[in-house]
């Protein structure tokens, strides 16, 4: 047996690396991004196209109210199912799996296991949605240039919503991680994050209407939409709500990794 | 060098491990027995900090397991419930924990070569037998090039080839001087490998001991004597520290405390016709039985308790 090098020691870098070999090695990372990235390039590409056709049809105050931009990036919309899913994943399936036994063994300080694992997903989801929204994008723009109906790349604030539609998917991916790695359960985590995102904002119309108006921009998925909207509504400005998005991200990383300490596994 | 001080686990209202007091030893195989159900497993993972204890206080080479700059090449460990991603392949299993702490790649190929799974390595560990997972398991567990070993139950679902070669690789790992932890709930399977044995039943330890003073202590206590004159002989025989149980009506005794040709010679010395002198080789699992017959009787009520 080969003595193992006496530089052998673990490292931020060192987990961040295995938890890259991690992600790429499991079959639910390729499906799931797949996925993401079909759904935001072809239905995007799919709606563009039925959108175009239906436009001379359109009354004028749809016409006035057409939105190319929306409409290339309807896709994302899905994206975010695949990506939260995925996210929650990640880090459950290690607990479903038992693979969490060998990981902290081998990191026995455990936080470092969680930094890199959000770090890695993001920057993974990050580096394959923000082009797969830009592709998107220009796709859904040349389908629509055949009705002349298409807006540019240059025009104001359209930059902001393509790159934000990347940034947003991002921090979807990084919030459902950190809602996996609180409740350790596959269904439970999927079931938390589709409630917070999905299932809460629709609740809150019960509430008187003023309450509702108050509350509901300050939402996970209010807040981070906000980066994609081009209309002035009741909602937060783009980056300061795509900022409180992340926050509540960062928030659900925190609980995760105060319970990561204090838990046994 | 493992050494476990007062060691308390609670999960509840169940108290898991109680009290442990140890040290296991390099050089040696050092055998951890007990039922099922008697902290085994519990003990390990307190050893490897994946449990918080209770109480009581647990250091591997001198720290917290927590503490070390390269766990895995502090400890290596098995443990009996799996610990892989379904859908990833062993190679990639190991490569992953092996990136944690800059192990080199090379090492990895070594192990997978080494435990026998060459063929399989790119095949997802989910579709694994028994057996290749245990296999697995210990290509993890030697990954770090440990100077402490600790599996749990590595015999589980092995064939004879594969338990006699956990046996060699056992022995040749203590002889490289490493601390060599195995738990197992099989006696017969310690008495071949282990050096020393730490039995515990009900999360506390009821035996300390080297082997040989365990198989000592547990063949050739008993020694069967049929003599027409038993009752005399018997008297004979009666010490402070032996016991003489008649057996049948028929002049059959069972002696404890007392060797075999002692009781020739006293028999012999005092005219005594001695028809049958057996010592009884009280089985090593028997002895382990003994040993632990309170705690699975208690358990047992436990269980009769709650349905």
């Amino acid at each position: 047996m080969s003595a193992v090098a006496a530089q052998v020691r673990v490292t931020q870098a060192r987990v961040a690396l295995s938890e890259w070999t991690k992600l790429r090695s499991v079959r639910s990372t390729r499906w799931s991004f797949l996925a993401a990235i079909l759904f935001a390039i072809g239905l995007g590409a799919l709606v563009s196209a039925i959108a175009g056709h239906h436009y001379p049809r359109m009354a004028p105050h749809e016409q006035a109210t057409f939105d190319a931009l929306d409409v290339s990036l309807v896709g994302v919309q899905l994206s975010q199912l695949a990506i939260g899913v995925l996210g929650v994943l990640v880090i459950t399936a290690e607990y479903s799996t038992g693979m969490i036994r060998a990981s902290l063994t081998a990191v026995p300080k455990r936080l470092p296991v969680l930094w890199a694992k959000a770090l890695v997903f993001a920057a993974t989801t990050a580096a394959l949605m923000i082009p797969a929204a830009l592709i998107a994008f220009f796709v859904g723009q040349a389908i629509l240039s055949s009705h002349h109906i298409e807006t540019s790349f240059s025009h104001p604030g359209v930059a902001r919503v393509v790159l934000g539609a990347g940034l947003y998917l991002t921090v979807v991916g990084v919030f459902a991680l950190g809602l996996g790695a609180i409740v350790r359960n596959t269904a439970g985590g999927i079931a938390l994050f589709a409630g917070i995102m999905f299932v809460i904002p629709p609740l809150l119309n019960v509430l008187p209407a003023n309450w509702n108006n108050a509350a509901s921009p300050y939402l996970p998925l209010a807040a981070g939409e906000a980066i994609m909207s081009t209309s002035s509504g009741n909602h937060l400005s783009p980056w300061v709500g795509l900022g409180l998005f992340f926050l509540y991200a960062l928030a659900a990383l925190a609980v995760a990794a105060v319970l990561l300490l204090r838990r046994d596994t | 060098m493992i050494e476990a001080q007062g060691l308390t686990k609670d999960y509840g209202d169940k108290r898991a491990v109680d009290g442990l007091t140890f040290t296991v030893r390099p050089g040696v195989v050092t055998g951890f027995l007990g039922p099922n159900g008697s902290g085994k497993s519990t003990t390990m993972r307190l050893i490897l900090e994946l449990d918080a204890p209770t109480a009581g206080d647990v250091t591997v080479n001198g720290k917290h397991y927590r503490d070390h700059a390269a766990p895995l090449h502090e400890v290596g460990a098995l443990l009996e419930a799996r610990s892989v991603h379904t859908g990833r392949s062993a190679y990639n299993h190991l490569l992953a924990l092996a990136q944690t702490q800059g192990i080199p790649r090379s090492r990895v190929d070594e192990l997978i070569d080494m435990v026998g799974l060459h063929e399989v390595a790119k095949k997802r560990a989910g579709g694994f037998s028994l057996g290749m997972g245990q296999r697995l398991g210990i290509a993890t567990a030697l990954l770090g090039d440990p100077s402490t070993v600790m599996l749990d139950e590595p015999v589980n679902g092995l064939d004879p080839e594969g338990i006699l070669w956990i046996r060699q690789l056992l022995k040749r790992l203590a002889s490289e001087g490493r601390t060599v932890f195995v738990s197992s709930h099989l006696m017969s399977e310690m008495a071949l490998t282990a050096d020393h044995l730490i039995v515990i039943g009900r999360g506390r330890v009821i035996a300390d001991t080297s082997t040989e003073d365990f198989v000592a202590q547990a063949s050739g206590s008993l020694v069967r004597v049929r003599s027409p004159q038993a009752a005399r002989l018997a008297e004979l025989l009666a010490g402070p520290d032996v016991t003489v149980t008649p057996v049948d009506g028929d002049g059959l005794l069972d002696v404890k405390g007392l060797k075999a040709a002692q009781i020739g010679d006293l028999a012999a010395g005092n005219g005594i016709a001695i028809h049958e002198l057996t010592p009884q080789q009280a089985s090593l699992e028997d002895a382990f039985m003994e040993l632990t017959r309170e705690d699975v009787e208690f358990k047992a009520l436990e269980q009769e308790a709650v349905a």
